[in-house]
């Protein structure tokens, strides 16, 4: 059986160009359904932004994608590897060229910035520590966090956490960057900077980035392609000048910020309300 | 009444689905504990000192403060009853070997749980709601290895050793207490202690707080990764880790007890 470690071949053939494949994938939780056969394929190289709204199954997909959830069903391919069948022990080698950043950016709050960094490093690599220091305070002064590398996770503002999450999780020059909604909680002005460092790494590591995210400014920014999840069901693929075009009604109404039908009856349930009694 | 018995039911094995999840933890914890350098996983020194030296060094005063009182309550319990019969010099035995034998394991693993057992649970149940287990586990790392090995290591090393130190306070305690105002002389009490003692006393309440030690660790990992919903369930979580501990630290000892007195 081939291992996993050495990722030339995996047992199951795809395409060279394709770094993710996901299959058919089923998931329910407490007997609900949250994704209801999902199909998707990431190119290697490109950004791929899955959008919806809250709730329709984007972070438990991407949840699925680095090993953190068992689907009910389906498959989801990385690299040749079918991550949903292998054992934890067996997902190690996969997880080292994955990287992930959480929505809370997660920091281990017990450590310094640096030693965040460093973790990986530390645990997975056999290079000298100071090496390894060097390495961390590299990976922060790429995310635009120099001077920071004794500071604890609870003295920076939401922004920086998200940096150093970031810097975190391109420590070990992971080939796909996972962002789980990276922008949600900054104001505009941080989230761009967020978004424009996502697009730096991108360019200077040529890594594939899957972003779920429900922020539109930043999909626009950051997307080479969207895919748009509803109740566990994509129903629209493409770039975004082709997302812009779709004729789904649903999407439409996502780009245009509409509110649901069902809620304008209550604001103007509401609004009735408050105009009788002012008249 | 079916009711009643359905919700005894109920509750029954739901406690019997956690002791088995716990159990197959503690076997979990203690193989990755053995065989992690033979699995090509660190042996975590570092963090497994920082563990002895937060659960045990940190907690001498107060198991000393309390081993000290409880032998002082004990020898006037215990002098009470036994002037009546003329025989104080019975309190340096009484003391001693319950102490030993029972109160010192006892009470050092009831401290220890609800200082130590509640903050594994607060720790790696704030960790868990916080997306930091997550993180390690995406980055390739084995909670098992990082978090629950060292903390059980820790304690299994230092509850014996507390349990030691409690012992020797608690029959201190007894021993001032008798000297000052139960009017015995010193070296008679202190020949007294001795000739109560046998090793078997001390060997068989340090097994039972190697047990007790297995069982505040499981208990607090177990509370702290099977956390849920926020800050009110790391709340949860810690409250439910003291109260399970300690209820099976008290089984435990009934257990260990009636095995050691049929036994031996």
């Amino acid at each position: 059986m081939p291992t996993p470690s050495t990722f030339e071949s995996g047992p199951i053939s795809q395409p060279e160009d394709l770094l993710i494949s996901i299959r058919d994938l089923l998931t329910h939780y407490d007997g609900r359904p949250i994704l209801q056969g999902i199909d998707l394929d990431v190119r290697r190289g490109e950004t791929m932004v899955i959008l919806g709204r809250s709730g329709c199954g984007k972070s438990t997909l991407l949840r699925h994608l680095v090993g953190l959830a068992m689907p009910t069903a389906g498959q989801v391919i990385i690299k040749g590897y079918d991550i949903t069948k292998l054992p934890e022990e067996e997902l190690v080698p996969v997880r080292r060229k994955l990287g992930m950043l959480f929505q809370s950016a997660a920091l281990f709050n017990s450590m310094t910035v640096a030693e965040n960094v460093a973790l990986a490093l530390r645990e997975h690599t056999e290079l000298e520590k100071s090496t390894i220091d060097i390495m961390a305070r590299m990976k922060l002064e790429q995310v635009g966090l120099s001077g920071f590398e004794n500071f604890m996770p609870a003295q920076l503002s939401g922004g920086m956490k998200k940096r150093a999450g970031l810097a975190r999780a391109i420590a070990m020059d992971p080939e796909i960057l996972f962002c789980d909604e990276p922008s949600a909680g900054l104001d505009p002005v941080v989230a761009m900077g967020i978004d424009q460092l996502i697009l730096k790494l991108k360019k200077a590591f040529k890594m594939t980035i899957v972003v779920v995210t429900h922020e539109l400014a930043s999909v626009f920014t950051i997307a080479d392609r969207i895919a748009m999840l509803h109740d566990g069901r994509v129903i629209a693929l493409g770039t975004p000048e082709e997302l812009q075009a779709s004729s789904n009604p649903l999407v439409q109404q996502f780009l245009r910020r509409e509110a649901d039908a069902e809620e304008i009856g209550r604001e103007r349930f509401l609004s009735n309300l408050v105009g009788e009694e002012k008249g | 009444m079916t009711t009643a018995l359905g919700y005894l039911g109920r509750q029954t094995i739901r406690f019997l689905v956690h002791l088995d999840r716990m159990a197959r933890l503690s076997f979990e914890t203690l193989s990755e504990a053995v065989m992690a350098p033979w699995r090509g996983r660190k042996l975590r020194g570092r963090s497994t000192l920082e563990q002895m030296v937060r659960i045990g060094y940190d907690s001498i005063p107060i198991v000393c403060t309390i081993a000290f009182f409880v032998g002082l309550i004990l020898a006037m319990q215990s002098a009470y009853q036994l002037k009546r019969f003329g025989a104080t010099i019975f309190v340096a035995d009484l003391v001693a070997v319950s102490i030993i034998r029972e109160l010192g394991p006892l009470l050092t693993a009831i401290i220890i749980a609800g200082r130590s057992g509640s903050a594994i649970a607060a720790e790696i149940g704030t960790m868990k709601v916080g997306e930091e287990i997550d993180a390690l586990r995406t980055m390739g790392l084995s909670h098992v290895n990082f978090l629950f090995v060292p903390r059980m290591v820790a304690l299994l090393i230092v509850l014996p050793c507390l349990t030691i130190l409690a012992d020797a306070i608690g029959i201190i305690g007894g021993y001032l207490l008798s000297i000052s105002t139960l009017q015995l002389s010193s070296t008679r009490y202190l020949n007294q202690t001795a000739s109560a003692l046998i090793m078997k006393d001390l060997m068989t309440g340090l097994v039972k707080s190697g047990f007790f030690a297995l069982i505040i660790a499981v208990v607090g990992c177990y509370q702290g990764i099977t956390t849920e919903g926020g800050a009110e369930g790391v709340g949860k979580s810690t409250t439910s880790s003291v109260v399970t501990s300690i209820f099976l630290i008290i089984a435990a000892d009934v257990f260990f007890t009636a095995l050691f007195y049929a036994a031996f």
